[in-house]
């Protein structure tokens, strides 16, 4: 069926209008690179005409200043170890929640998924407290356990979905030739789940990535805080100076800008099948 | 037989590891912070006394806390609205040919997978009294509508509203889209047929079958709003006065800033019921509404 010519105005007028849109939404985004590039009288003088001329001096700066290249080793470091134990943790757990008929399993299947729902807030003080006992203040390993711990619910509910999808017969085949429970999951159910493992990476990893309140609290000014508490204390220091602080900003975000523009219909898919933590 | 199998091939023990940091991370701290909150305690040694309800006395008494309580349902139930709405829109729009399409979808949806932090602080900057926005507003011809957007303690909510949907409705597109795609061309087409307009199509056809979509957009939304923290805490903090103070906010402040953790963990347990109450009020809805269509 060709489109008529009512029905193509209407799309260019459909265009123009989502364009103008898309425009005003955008701005900000504008500013912020702009911003960035500017060096301070100029860009408090007009943030919002082209730099006259583009220079990252502010990335250098900022870099320096705010120790981002620490910060940023920190959180690659939080966020790839966190995101690998909750592939392995989630994985196991939810073939157990999903494989069982028992009341037992469904049980803890459900207090997984309260996780979802009840308010990290309740339970942040008594976890501060025991990081704070065990001596952990101030370390990955304080951070990783807890961001894995937060992120868990949402990972076991992504893999059982998949995995009470998935037939059984694979794996009964596997234990006819005598295979154990461990092989059997580690060989033939652990790559079925593939596409629910790049979800998990995805959504866990942006989610971990963007943590604020949970590193500040355990990192906060140490050498080991993470970038969005680095960026959270530089712009403390540097009250005024808006380009320094969105260059740093802009530092801190480049990897997920960089995965984002690679993957993003990977991306908008798993968001869109997941839910956000 | 087949449960023994079962025991061997599922074992528990693959459990273990998930369910012991969950417990040390979520659980048992969770439990811990409702016992707290019906304590005095301070974070000192010495423990803490049972105080009974009295903490929940004093949130009631405390005009800083009720203030909070109210900014918390309104933030919530005004971005829950705005965003379904604006995300519908903005499904429904590119669920077609436009040839922007896939470039517009990925610009909708980049704020949603940026740090919150780094939204708050970027809003923060374009909404001072002499920055951007005003300033776009002023060169459109709009200067009558500038304003002190997060000092004027009558706009800072509805300021910090904007902000959560701008990031946030990029989410609800997808989902939308997603359900969309869902439905078959050929519905919409026999409507057409039988002589239905777009928007009769629209209410009779397309949102109806939307309403799976409707429910994790919805139950979604109104959870994390409530639970909002990191955009009022960098673009406010609360203020001015207690004009964006959420719950989670005075939590914050009466347990790190106050370390009155009794009282903190008080305020806490009222917000969970208030995403308790909110999840079941919109899962009762929805069942309604799924068994009258």
């Amino acid at each position: 069926m060709r489109a008529s010519k009512p029905r193509l105005l209407r799309l260019g007028a459909g265009e123009l209008v989502m364009v103008l849109v898309a425009l005003a939404f955008a701005f900000p985004a504008y500013v912020f690179l702009n911003v960035s590039l500017k060096d301070p009288q100029e860009a408090s003088a007009s943030p919002l005409a082209l730099p006259s001329s583009v220079s990252l001096d502010n990335y250098v700066e900022a870099w320096r200043r705010a120790e981002l290249g620490g910060a940023m080793m920190s959180s690659v470091v939080v966020a790839v170890i966190s995101v690998a134990l909750l592939v392995l943790l989630g994985s196991f757990a939810a073939y157990v929640l999903a494989r069982r008929a028992t009341r037992l399993s469904f049980g803890l299947f459900v207090l997984f998924l309260l996780g979802l729902m009840i308010p990290t807030q309740l339970g942040m003080v008594p976890l501060y407290q025991l990081m704070h006992d065990a001596g952990m203040l101030r370390t990955w390993t304080s951070l990783i356990i807890a961001q894995v711990g937060q992120q868990l619910p949402l990972t076991v509910f992504l893999y059982a979905g998949l995995t009470r999808a998935l037939p059984r017969e694979y794996e009964e085949a596997a234990y006819v030739d005598g295979a154990g429970p461990l092989t059997a999951f580690r060989r033939v159910v652990f790559p079925m789940l593939r596409p629910i493992t790049g979800t998990v990476i995805v959504l866990s990893g942006i989610n971990i990535w963007n943590e604020f309140l949970l590193p500040l609290l355990y990192t906060g000014g140490s050498a080991q805080q993470t970038l969005p508490a680095a960026v959270y204390s530089f712009r403390g220091e540097y009250t005024t100076e808006w380009g320094l602080l969105f260059a740093g900003m802009m530092i801190s975000i480049l990897p997920v800008l960089v995965g984002y523009f690679l993957l993003q219909k990977r991306m908008m898919r798993g968001f869109a099948s997941g839910l956000k933590g | 037989m087949t449960l023994g199998r079962s025991r061997q091939r599922f074992p528990y023990w693959f459990l273990v590891p998930a369910l012991v940091v969950y417990g040390v991370v979520v659980i048992y701290p969770t439990i811990a912070g409702g016992v707290y909150a019906f304590t005095d305690w301070t974070g000192s040694r010495d423990g803490a006394n049972v105080t009974g309800l009295a903490n929940f006395g004093a949130i009631l008494e405390d005009p800083d806390a009720m203030a909070a309580l109210r900014n918390t349902v309104v933030l919530a139930v005004a971005v829950t609205i705005v965003q379904t709405v604006l995300g519908l829109g903005l499904a429904i729009t590119l669920h077609t040919r436009l040839a922007t399409r896939n470039v517009l979808r990925t610009l909708f949806f980049l704020p949603a997978v940026l740090p919150p932090v780094i939204i708050g602080f970027l809003w923060q900057y374009l909404l001072t009294p002499s920055g951007p926005v005003n300033e776009v507003l002023g060169n459109l011809g709009l200067g009558g509508l500038a304003q002190n957007w997060l000092g004027d303690s009558s706009v800072a909510l509805w300021s910090v509203v904007g902000v959560i949907v701008w990031q946030n409705v990029g989410l609800t597109m997808i989902i939308y889209l997603a359900g969309l795609e869902g439905i078959p061309v050929e519905l919409n087409e026999a409507a057409a047929i039988d002589g239905a307009g777009w928007w009769r199509r629209l209410r009779g056809v397309t949102l109806p079958l939307l309403m799976p979509a409707t429910t994790i957009v919805v139950s979604l939304t109104l959870i994390s709003s409530l639970k909002v923290f990191d955009q009022v805490f960098v673009m406010t903090g609360g203020g001015p006065g207690y004009a964006t103070e959420t719950l989670s906010l005075t939590m914050y402040k009466e347990a790190f800033v106050s370390g009155q953790f009794g009282y903190s963990a008080a305020v806490a347990l009222v917000l969970t019921m208030l995403v308790a109450a909110f999840a079941l009020v919109q899962l009762g809805a929805t069942r309604r509404f799924e068994v009258r269509t």
